[in-house]
């Protein structure tokens, strides 16, 4: 597919010059407008787009913020309340950048677990998706580091709790902690260098993304319909097709995005990090931010320290496995009827792990959200079992059901598929 | 061109044993470059200098707990009741998860002086919020510790470590006091 009937003919002399000397129009032509691309992407294909829209305003409302920030113990927190207060449009500039990690989480969310859901990780996508997993950790990595630079109580303690998984590798653990922290504990020298390695990371997910969108091009992307594309028949051109909807959905997405940053710039983040850091007192309830809460919340369900940390990164670690712990040939789960509720249960069941990772440390009993209704059961235990079964989903589960289920027929090519989904829909779409 | 070729082969040249020597430089060489990269992450001269604080008990009245700062980390300085010594004292080592007996974590029982970093993931255990066990409840993970700074429930591995500390006089401590010299004495830091 990558090797589609594109074709770029230079038509001036300049262009004829550059296109001899440093192909780049040759290449922007080939892999961002002429790029074939499976006719039937929906809107769920349109993350991909808005990520990179992300990085680029992380990167550039980010380095703004450091010509006004310092990364000093007794100044950070000051020198943020000055942004908010005293900076020309400083509230608007750091309300961007924090509410734009949120916003980075869902959009790279979403992007994930629609390629889980039609099967994009699967052969010869494997590479693809191993380095989304690997720009997905450095996200994670840099959206810490971030949290802490406010130097609030919840960075302070998030920066203390993080860097202290460390501390339960045997033997060597407290002194890789002190390594990480320059110190006895988190302190000044560990604030320096957690602002020098969050100017770096996002130029290193940069450089990851380019590998990204390389092994996505070699392949060609995936689709609903989870087939190969068969012929010119089946794609369309990036440019206009893809651009314009990839354009529509970010605009949309834009919006929502405002919707926090000017009417609830601080409903996602945590009132304790309007305090300065005190190493003397933690808050009596310390989360992470919202998109680390299912992973607290493995962690938080053993009772032992170096196995809660490695389930936890288990947790991250068993999607890179995907790929070959998935035993069926069939890419969407349009056709896979038996693993289709498996994936919604577990998409439940890692809403109910971050539900549980919001809540106190006691083991009170479980209450369902906005009603107040008291569940039987302890949370510890129902983290355990979500614990447990979010294994088991991937290392039981799911190579069982590939072996064993009975996919529905795939469709012979795309463009028949589409074509069959317009006659067959067009009579109710006349009538609404 | 591996090891093995070298070896075996009736081939070997001169040029062979510089291109592994080269190589095998080149490799101690990055090595050797790289450590001042590591180690500078390490602490401080400054940082390492072994800090020590002066506390004066008077203030405390049995059953207080405060908070002071000693190496940038908190320390819990704890009169004790008597009732919270027995508790410690009584308690057999086999319910245990790190056994250690009160007397070997106190100098003298009516003062309990601990580093207040939980065990799991260094949280500062809470003060109002006692625990099970009449000592102190972790915020964060729910590490309950009993009258002795012990772990007794929760995902915390060790109990609440003991910092070194020397007793000047009946109501002052100094805090983080390696075996110290006889001279070093509390005129010094009077």
């Amino acid at each position: 597919m990558s090797h589609g009937n594109y074709s770029y003919t230079p038509t001036n002399a300049l262009t004829k010059w550059l296109d001899a000397r440093l192909p780049i129009v040759r290449f922007v032509d080939e892999h961002l407008m002429q790029f074939p691309t499976p006719k039937n992407l929906n809107y769920w294909y349109t993350f991909g787009g808005i990520l990179a829209f992300m990085l680029v305003v992380q990167i550039i409302s980010g380095v703004v913020l450091a010509m006004h920030y310092v990364p000093h113990e007794t100044l950070a927190f000051d020198s943020v309340e000055r942004i908010m207060r005293d900076v020309n449009y400083g509230w608007l500039l750091r309300y961007v950048h924090a509410n734009g990690a949120s916003m980075f989480f869902i959009a790279v969310y979403l992007h994930i677990f629609r390629a889980y859901y039609y099967g994009s990780y699967k052969a010869p996508r494997e590479v693809l998706w191993i380095l989304g997993i690997i720009i997905y950790l450095l996200m994670m990595a840099t959206g810490f580091l971030g949290y802490t630079l406010p130097w609030g109580q919840m960075s302070f303690w998030g920066a203390t709790v993080i860097t202290n998984f460390f501390s339960a590798i045997p033997f060597v653990g407290e002194s890789i902690t002190q390594w990480l922290w320059g110190s006895f504990a988190v302190d000044n020298s560990t604030l320096q260098r957690f602002f020098s390695l969050h100017y770096l990371l996002p130029f290193v997910i940069a450089g990851v993304v380019v590998l990204h969108i390389w092994a996505l091009h070699v392949p060609g992307n995936n689709n609903p319909l989870g087939i190969d594309v068969k012929g010119p028949a089946d794609t369309v051109a990036f440019h206009p097709y893809y651009t314009t909807k990839d354009g529509f959905a970010l605009v949309v997405f834009v919006l929502f995005f405002s919707l926090f940053v000017f009417f609830m710039p601080n409903m996602l983040g945590h009132t304790d990090n309007y305090v300065p850091a005190n190493r003397l007192v933690t808050p009596a309830h310390i989360v992470p931010e919202w998109y680390y809460l299912p992973l607290y919340a493995v962690l938080r369900s053993v009772p032992d320290k170096l196995a809660g940390v490695l389930l936890m990164f288990g947790a991250i670690f068993v999607w890179a496995l995907l790929p070959w712990l998935d035993t069926s040939k069939v890419r969407s789960n349009k056709f896979r009827p038996i693993y289709r509720q498996f994936y919604w249960i577990l998409m439940a069941v890692i809403l109910i792990l971050g539900y549980l990772g919001a809540q106190t440390a006691d083991d009170s009993n479980v209450v369902i959200p906005w009603t107040g209704v008291e569940l039987p059961i302890g949370k510890l235990l129902l983290s355990q079992i979500c614990t447990v079964y979010y294994f088991l989903h991937f290392f039981l589960i799911t190579p069982a059901i590939g072996l064993w289920e009975t996919p529905d027929p795939l469709p012979e090519s795309i463009s028949k598929a589409v074509l069959a989904k317009k006659s067959g829909s067009s009579a109710p779409a006349a009538a609404a | 061109m591996t090891l093995a070729h070298t070896v075996d082969n009736a081939n070997v040249t001169r040029r062979d044993f510089l291109y592994v020597a080269s190589a095998g430089m080149a490799a101690v060489g990055g090595a050797l470059a790289l450590w001042p990269f590591i180690d500078q992450m390490n602490p401080a001269a400054d940082t390492l200098a072994l800090k020590e604080v002066e506390f004066d008990l008077t203030p405390l009245v049995p059953g207080q707990i405060v908070t002071i700062e000693w190496q940038k980390k908190p320390v819990f300085v704890r009169r004790r009741t008597p009732e919270e010594i027995k508790a410690a004292e009584d308690t057999p080592l086999a319910d245990l998860k790190d056994p250690q007996t009160d007397q070997s974590r106190v100098q003298k029982p009516e003062w309990l002086i601990l580093v207040a970093t939980c065990t799991h993931l260094g949280c500062v255990p809470s003060k109002e919020i006692k625990g099970d066990y009449g000592g102190w409840l972790c915020p964060c993970h729910g590490s309950h510790y009993d009258t002795s700074g012990r772990i007794r429930k929760g995902p915390a591995p060790k109990n609440l470590a003991v910092p070194p500390y020397e007793f000047l006089s009946d109501t002052k401590v100094l805090i983080g006091a390696e075996p110290k010299p006889a001279a070093h004495n509390a005129a010094e830091h009077g």
